[in-house]
């Protein structure tokens, strides 16, 4: 699995969305376990602590539910997931309208293009 | 057992009229990977020599683990020396012989599953090994101890990139939890990913301790960028001579 981190944020914050994006794109089932913090650390290269914290995080999103024994899993509420992917795809759109407006495409020209390229698939 | 691992306080190291250390007070706590970072001749050996022992400072206190440092530390305290210091005609099978000895806390199963994991034959004379082998060996024999404080200083500044996360990886994967690891280096995006908290020095001085990520977050920019930013005035002071 691939992890990318750039420099301009903190570490933990892009590792959280990482796994975020890995459970709404369903490569970690509802209710399945998720890898131990070590084990994910190791994969990442990078230090325990700071993949502890973007588990965390994922918590408090409701994404990732911690047990006492067993680790932690993913959610077994779909419905939550599936409002968390809603709401990331609304954001991957919303910044690529404002990416085409500024290239001068009216809502129309836009719709238009989607189209074109849907063809073109 | 105190909270903090490493109390320094005002902590100052001069050798003849030249000043290695200036002051420096600071804590660590424990199960923390922090990176001492500064340009060269900033300090960095003399204050992990002092914290192992092998200096005495000049003013100020300095307490490992509640103590002063002495027997108790050095027990807790396992420390990768900038250079090598072991016997070339020795065998690392030798080494853990010597470690078994001397450390209540060395584990040797663990050794030699190190050595297999980095493919070094612990049968080998030291003296046949090439140079990124010998320093595999050292970090093997420094990692295989359950200790409370690892004192790596440059671990991984004669190695390729390659190597480099490698040796990184064999860090994070096998410190013991409860325990400080302390590393020294320039290299800093190179270890940025795996450190909890950095500690820059400059000209025997901290200027700059916090959380990696506190920094990211405050500045909006990597550590590495930081400390390139911080580091780049230096030439100008060379004016007053």
């Amino acid at each position: 699995m691939d992890w990318i981190l750039t420099d301009d944020r903190p570490i933990w914050m892009q590792l959280s969305e990482q796994m975020a994006r890995r459970i709404v794109a369903g490569q970690y089932a509802p209710g399945s376990k998720l890898p131990s913090v070590r084990e994910l650390a190791a994969d990442a290269g990078v230090n325990p602590n700071t993949m502890q914290r973007a588990l965390s995080q994922l918590e408090s999103d409701g994404l990732a539910v911690a047990n006492r024994t067993a680790g932690r899993t993913v959610t077994e509420d779909t419905a939550a997931i599936e409002a968390i992917r809603h709401r990331m795809a609304r954001q991957v759109i919303g910044e690529f309208l404002s990416a085409v407006r500024a290239l001068g495409y009216t809502r129309e020209d836009i719709i238009k293009l989607l189209k074109e390229e849907e063809n073109h698939e | 057992m105190s909270d903090l691992l490493i109390q320094s306080s005002h902590l100052t190291k001069t050798f003849g009229h030249k000043a290695a250390l200036r002051d420096v007070t600071c804590s660590i706590g424990r199960g923390r990977i922090v990176g001492l970072l500064g340009p060269n001749g900033s300090g960095k050996t003399t204050f992990i020599k002092i914290l192992c022992g092998l200096l005495q400072p000049t003013a100020g206190t300095l307490a490992v683990d509640g103590e002063p440092v002495g027997l108790h530390s050095k027990a807790i305290i396992s420390y990768l020396p900038d250079r090598m210091y072991f016997a070339d005609w020795m065998k690392a099978t030798d080494l853990f012989d010597l470690f078994q000895d001397f450390y209540a806390d060395f584990d040797r199963q663990k050794a030699a599953e190190m050595c297999r994991s980095l493919g070094v034959e612990p049968r080998d004379r030291l003296k046949t090994m090439s140079k990124g082998t010998k320093e595999k060996v050292q970090l093997v024999m420094v990692m295989a101890r359950k200790a409370q404080l690892y004192l790596l200083d440059e671990p991984i500044a004669g190695v390729d990139p390659a190597a480099r996360d490698f040796i990184l990886n064999t860090i994070l994967t096998n410190y013991n939890e409860a325990g400080t690891v302390l590393l020294s280096t320039h290299l800093i995006s190179d270890v940025e990913r795996v450190l909890d908290e950095a500690l820059f020095l400059r000209q025997g001085e901290i200027i700059l301790h916090n959380s990696v990520d506190n920094i990211r977050e405050s500045e909006g920019k990597s550590v590495d960028s930081l400390f390139r930013e911080m580091f780049r005035a230096v030439p100008m002071e060379g004016g007053r001579f």
